[in-house]
């Protein structure tokens, strides 16, 4: 990478406190399931089994941390996640089906979460408080406060989570994120998040963005700072966690910055094809298991072998799943129920 | 009788007690001033925001999907340009959720011309409002519209553009239009819940026990009877409309006058009864006459009801120029005057088929 999290003040130990064994598994799980089902998903697509791929492999190390330390569940006294088009392991790790992103890759009427409408990855899941994911860049930073406030209101522990790349961090949602999180006296328990790949599609941030870290632009606001190795999954949990921590207790926002990689490139319009020459969270993290002798090479690769195995069959299946019909567009124009006040009754954490 | 803008901080005021109201909310919209028009003046859950009006839709729809129930203001409808992709976000919350989120919010915003308001406090908004499916929008011309439909739009489980005629904010309801318990007298009224001049630190409103009183979405009003002319409108121009049809009244041309008050949905069974029976239309709006939501109705008549009518239907909108002009005659030539509608309602009468 470009850039050193270790030089920034705020940068992270990952020599702090040892995670457990069963975090490793956990975070270790949730990495590789989310990288079978995104290899998945851009084979449906180069095999015309939907109609493009836009997804976070390079983003697991993060994302999945981020889904294991999530309080899930619905209303305000749950955490609220902005997310974006590059969470597919935060969604795996909170315990998503995969088949239902498949679903929304086949464009299925199945599709939970967007019912044929969506690209894939483009969650939506009112029961968690997952927001709907939407193409246009950094409009969930300007929607996060409005959740961020209802949390605060409902005075419990939940949190707003709004999540963004580094590219979007140039339009103005992001300085709104930042100003209406951090008015004098009416701080907001939201954690902003932006992953730092480097990249917006195919032109580098470097080349537009002037600050040194994207971090650097709370500081005005005063609001506290991580900047992370977010290739690292023992970093990312523990400075998640902490970050987490400290939103929920003193309800005031932080900005985390995640530097992480992009290894398949922006989506399918650039070819989907593996970037060599960036990390893999994923292989580095497996070293690392191996050498402390928590999973053997043998092990992990039958894991993946099972995986790989389990989605390409739930593919097959999701190709019999019924196309949604032309006269469905007239659905849902308009609320039916009123989904914000009146919490669906099958909706659990 | 309570004015416009009287109404619509009487209906925030019921909406905070009876109907959930969490947040009226925007820039100026919290104490001291209460809203450049005094719309949420002694509001209890007014407050005061960034002017940022990206931060202010953005924190509407987070609010409304957090299930609180938020009243957004943008000042003028003029800035509210630069959130036009966030307005078709909250539209499409239930659509592209598949109905599995709703957004039930209100975005009330001042519209139009008549108040000499220059390049950029003239514009209109429901040409641009009326080409984001998944908004109802709403647009009165009275105080009791007004009131009604405010109400109706926080009880709507959808986003409820609340489009505000400026230059009608201070007009006083006719005779029986009056707000279900609103007091006799103006002053009376005036006393109790309007802010004094001056320090208002210590000031509290006394408010009076206003009844619920819901205008269902999509219902017309026919606000004049007549036999010879159609003329559909909604918002300032309903005025208009209704003073041109008393000065051809006097002609002998009997106009019949439909304030449309809802544009999504809107009552297209109104519209047509009325056609049907006068043969003969003019939609009437002050937004730029270029893909002009009087267009659509339009196209409608013409497809629908071609061969009954006895006359080409008209439309009579603004200019297609980039703003209202400050000076006297260039608004006058910018948006329809009651001369210009004379002149078609006129034109239309006369016309043999």
């Amino acid at each position: 990478m470009s850039t050193s999290p270790s030089r920034h003040p705020n940068a992270a130990a990952a020599e702090e406190q040892p995670l457990s064994t069963e975090v490793l598994l956990c975070v270790h799980d949730a990495m590789l399931r989310a990288r079978c089902l995104e290899e998945r998903l851009i084979r449906m697509n180069k095999q015309g089994d939907g109609f493009f791929w836009v997804g976070g492999p390079g983003e697991e190390a993060l994302n999945a941390s981020l889904g294991l330390l999530v309080h899930k569940g619905q209303g305000p006294e749950h955490d609220y996640l902005h997310l974006h088009y590059r969470s597919t392991a935060t969604l795996v790790a909170m315990g998503a089906d995969p088949m239902d992103t498949l679903r929304q890759m086949k464009s299925v009427a199945t599709d939970p979460y967007s019912a044929g409408r969506n690209f894939c990855n483009h969650y939506s899941l009112h029961r968690w408080n997952v927001a709907p994911v939407s193409s246009p860049i950094e409009v969930q930073f300007s929607m996060a406060p409005g959740t961020a406030l209802a949390n605060k209101r409902a005075g419990g522990r939940g949190i707003t989570i709004v999540q963004g790349g580094d590219a979007g961090t140039a339009e103005g949602d992001f300085s709104t994120c930042l100003l209406w999180c951090s008015r004098p006296g009416h701080e907001l328990p939201c954690l902003m998040i932006v992953t730092n790949n480097r990249w917006g599609i195919s032109t580098l941030s470097t080349d537009q963005l002037a600050p040194k870290h994207i971090v650097d632009r709370a500081k005005p606001f005063g609001i506290k700072t991580a900047l992370i190795d977010g290739n690292d999954p023992e970093v990312s949990y523990r400075e998640l966690k902490k970050a987490m921590d400290y939103v929920r207790t003193e309800r005031r926002p932080l900005l985390l910055e995640a530097m992480v990689s992009r290894l398949y490139g922006h989506s399918s319009a650039s070819g989907a094809n593996f970037v060599p020459d960036e990390p893999d969270c994923l292989v580095l993290f497996e070293n690392k298991l191996e050498e402390r002798r928590i999973l053997t090479r043998q092990a992990m690769d039958a894991l993946r072998g099972k995986y790989t195995q389990e989605l390409l069959d739930a593919s097959k299946r999701v190709r019999d799943e019924p196309q949604p019909k032309g006269e469905d567009i007239w659905k849902h124009v308009f609320a039916e129920r009123d989904g914000a006040s009146k919490p669906d009754p099958k909706g659990s954490g | 009788m309570a004015t416009v803008v009287q109404a619509i901080r009487l209906a925030l005021h019921v909406g905070e007690e009876r109907l959930g109201v969490t947040d009226v909310f925007g820039q100026d919209v919290g104490p001291p001033l209460g809203g450049v028009f005094t719309q949420s003046q002694g509001l209890k859950t007014a407050w005061n925001t960034p002017l940022d009006e990206r931060g202010i839709i953005g924190t509407a729809i987070g609010l409304a999907l957090a299930g609180q129930r938020p009243v957004a203001e943008i000042q003028f409808c003029d800035y509210a340009f630069n959130m036009i992709d966030l307005l078709k976000l909250a539209g499409g919350v239930s659509w592209s959720s598949a109905g599995d989120w709703s957004c039930p919010m209100v975005l009330m915003t001042p519209v139009g011309s008549g108040i000499r308001g220059s390049i950029y406090h003239s514009h209109s908004f429901d040409a641009q409002a009326t080409r984001i499916p998944g908004w109802k929008i709403v647009m009165p011309s009275n105080p009791l519209d007004a009131y009604g439909l405010m109400l109706s739009a926080i009880a709507d489980p959808n986003p409820v553009m609340f489009l505000a005629p400026k230059a009608l904010l201070r007009a006083k309801a006719g005779r029986n239009e009056r707000i279900p318990g609103e007091p006799e007298d103006d002053r009376t009224l005036s006393k109790m819940i309007d802010a004094p001049l001056g320090d208002r630190s210590k000031w509290r409103p006394d408010w009076p026990d206003v009844q619920d009183f819901f205008i269902p979405f999509g219902k017309a009003r026919v606000c004049r009877e007549g036999r010879d002319v159609t003329v559909v409108t909604y918002g300032r121009m309903v005025v208009v409309a209704a003073q041109a049809a008393e000065l051809v009244a006097a002609a002998g041309v009997d106009v019949e006058v439909i304030d449309l008050r809802s544009l999504s949905p809107y009552d297209w069974d109104a519209i047509k009864a009325s056609v049907r029976k006068t043969r003969r239309v003019l939609y009437l709006n002050e937004d730029t006459e270029v893909t002009n939501f009087g267009e659509h109705l339009l196209r409608r008549t013409v497809e629908e009801l071609f061969y009954e009518l006895y006359a080409p239907p008209r439309l009579l909108a603004g200019a297609h120029v980039p703003g209202i002009g400050l000076a006297d005659s260039l608004e006058r030539a910018s948006v329809p005057q009651v001369d210009q509608v004379v002149a078609v309602l006129r034109e239309l009468a006369a016309h043999q088929p």
